[in-house]
């Protein structure tokens, strides 16, 4: 496993430049997430540090070297696709001993049989060593293909929305093994997505890229705490954080176009700006100091979103629970006052 | 068509009935006409050639078919010179065939990857599979001749006394055997293998490039994927393309005729052209040419058959 470096990596294609100047790096043994909608670059940030693309700027290191002039063999990287890219004549165990029986590696027979073997263990898939991969499911061939992956040692894991084309159900469940495999694992590991879900419940830490530019790097709880920007602030949470414009005036914040108004924090807030309430820091309380009408509900089962009119503003607030609140209802409620986020106009945070 | 006779006067339900049932009419009105031009020109020659196969008869003597049994069968199996044909015949198919598949391939790897011009240069390999057998023939026959052809000079050869006669079968003079049947391959190669290089690209535009992609990171060498990705995932259209190429190989006819007639000699007399020359030339033994075309017919379907099981075992298995 190694400590995988880019430093402002550039890539155009005809008419369009992919990625601006990308720079972060993957710890030793970290799950590291590229977090960003379809677009961003995120797959083609991927493609660059197996090799499979060239950059036109910027370099690449493992462990301090760079690896720019490798090929993707010499770069010595996993690479799990989205499309499982299992090879279709051969049976899974095949499949899975493909990467060892490489003449560059030249193991014995009965070493690859016993890793292959492990690995089937890990990911249990030792009930389809023998099928013809055609026939497997596609959570059976996207265990294959991570399979395929971990049999070997490779510097870095590079996986490529692994998940995505799988139902939600079988998404779940292959996250959390993923999970638990890369910490007992202990590899260092690259994982691309544009579920925020995926990348706050794996992620170590998560880069939220968009449009080839990197927008935050930080923990999840970072990302969701303190995004750097309304993108980023929109891009993790469900439902979305209620972003409002607003105004400072004697001390006091207006939401506008709402009857919205509250003491203002010890910041120094520029006169215009947008605000930013996370729905479960609007909290529904008998004796709360706002009030709106409830105008849709949105029962979930462990919790409720509540759409509350206010004005000419509807919030979001996220509850616990079933709620007996009807619609039409005059709701009162409170703002978590510390948890609030505001931007600049330029969309940045202010602190 | 009575209905019509009282059409003006119909009640919604009448005349829905009455358009179902028109509908009806027009598939009859659609499939009719093919299925009487097949039967009268298909079906009918195959059953009637099939009864006259069992009879003494010449199309152009004043006699009646005279049901003789399988002694037109009998007669073709035991006929020493007509196993000379087929064994020509299976040489010739075997190699052109053989040929055709590995040019076709090796220049659909050629223009797969794009490249300034790579549509242009495979429009240009595919121009010969358009022109006719017959004036393919004849080309190739000026291009071959020993005195004034191009085949030669591009060769080397200059001096028709010291350079090969293809279709002569003949070098400087002395008899090659088997040389005329060469040149004929050769120009059925030339005119099909585009052919091949068609279908075979199709194969491979059809593999997802992340095969190559992961093999890559995988360290496969470039041998190991194209045994393990490329030749499997072809395979299935490959082996239509020598399906096809194999029956047209048993029933090639016009080429030959075309440039050799069956000669020298009968060295490039395919089991094709000698049914031909039975049927039509000289002797005009209809039964037996009937005959012997039905034994063609049931080593081509035998052939066919052998090559469709291997392909369904293929497909059954990916």
């Amino acid at each position: 496993m190694s400590h995988v470096e880019l430093s402002n990596i550039v890539k155009r294609f005809p008419g369009v430049t992919a990625l601006k100047g990308i720079s972060f790096d993957v710890r030793d043994g970290e799950f590291f997430v590229l977090l960003g909608p379809t677009g961003a670059g995120k797959t083609t940030t991927l493609r660059i540090i197996a090799g499979l693309t060239k950059q036109d700027e910027g370099t690449i290191r493992f462990d301090g070297e760079s690896v720019d002039a490798l090929t993707p063999a010499e770069r010595d990287t996993a690479f799990v696709f989205q499309q499982y890219s299992l090879y279709p004549t051969m049976t899974v165990f095949d499949n899975l001993a493909f990467p060892l029986r490489a003449p560059s590696r030249r193991l014995p027979e009965d070493e690859i049989r016993k890793r292959v073997e492990v690995t089937a263990e890990k990911l249990r898939i030792s009930h389809l060593l023998d099928r013809k991969t055609a026939h497997l499911s596609g959570g059976e061939m996207q265990r294959v293909s991570i399979g395929r992956a971990i049999v070997r040692e490779p510097r870095i894991f590079l996986m490529d929305e692994p998940l995505s084309n799988l139902d939600a159900k079988l998404r779940e469940a292959l996250r959390v093994e993923l999970q638990h495999l890369q910490k007992v694992e202990g590899s260092t590991t690259l994982f691309v997505t544009h579920d925020q879900i995926e990348a706050l419940t794996m992620a170590d830490r998560i880069a939220v890229l968009d449009l080839g530019r990197i927008r935050q790097i930080g923990t999840p709880e970072d990302i969701y705490d303190r995004p750097a920007d309304t993108f980023v602030a929109q891009l993790v949470g469900t439902p979305r954080i209620n972003l409002f414009p607003a105004r400072r005036e004697n001390n006091h914040l207006y939401i506008e176009g709402s009857e919205l108004h509250l003491p203002a924090p010890t910041l120094d807030l520029p006169e215009r700006f947008t605000l930013g309430i996370r729905p479960e820091d609007i909290t529904p309380s008998p004796d709360g100091a706002f009030a709106g009408t409830l105008q849709i509900t949105e029962p979930l089962g462990v919790e409720t979103i509540l759409h509350i009119r206010s004005g000419e503003r509807t919030l979001q607030s996220l509850i616990p629970g079933m709620t007996d609140l009807r619609i039409g209802d005059t709701v009162r409620f409170d703002l978590v006052q510390d948890r609030l986020h505001c931007f600049d106009l330029d969309g940045k945070r202010i602190n | 068509m009575s209905v019509q006779a009282n059409a003006p006067r119909l009640s919604s339900q009448e005349r829905a009935r009455r358009r179902y049932l028109t509908d009806r009419a027009i598939v009859n009105l659609f499939i009719w006409p093919t299925l009487i031009l097949l039967i009268a020109i298909n079906l009918f020659p195959l059953f009637y050639s099939l009864y006259l196969g069992f009879t003494d008869y010449s199309a152009i003597a004043r006699q009646v078919p005279v049901w003789v049994g399988f002694k037109n069968f009998s007669d073709i199996l035991n006929d020493q010179q007509m196993w000379k044909y087929f064994a020509t015949t299976g040489k010739y198919a075997l190699a052109s065939v053989g040929l055709q598949t590995l040019l076709g391939f090796a220049l659909a790897m050629l223009v797969r990857e794009k490249f300034r011009g790579s549509g242009l240069l495979t429009t240009l390999i595919l121009i010969p599979m358009m022109i006719s057998p017959v004036v393919v023939g004849l080309f190739w026959k000026l291009m071959y001749n020993p005195t004034f052809g191009f085949f030669n000079y591009l060769l080397g050869f200059t001096n028709p006394s010291t350079g090969p006669d293809m279709l002569a079968s003949r070098f400087a003079g002395k008899v090659v055997p088997n040389l005329a049947l060469w040149a004929v391959v050769l120009v059925d190669v030339w005119m099909w293998s585009p052919f091949v290089m068609l279908l075979v690209l199709s194969g491979l535009k059809a593999i997802p490039d992340y095969l190559y992609e992961a093999a890559a990171i995988d360290r496969a060498s470039s041998w190991f994927q194209f045994w393990r990705i490329t030749l499997p995932q072809v395979a299935p259209l490959l082996l239509i393309a020598v399906l096809f190429r194999t029956i047209e190989a048993f029933k090639a006819f016009d080429l030959v005729m075309g440039m050799t007639g069956g000669g020298p000699g009968d060295q490039t007399e395919l089991i094709a052209v000698n049914l031909y020359r039975q049927a039509f030339l000289g002797q005009w033994r209809t039964g037996r040419a009937s005959a012997l075309a039905y034994i063609v017919l049931i080593i081509i379907i035998a052939v066919s058959n052998l090559y469709i099981r291997y392909l369904n075992k293929m497909r059954g298995e990916s």
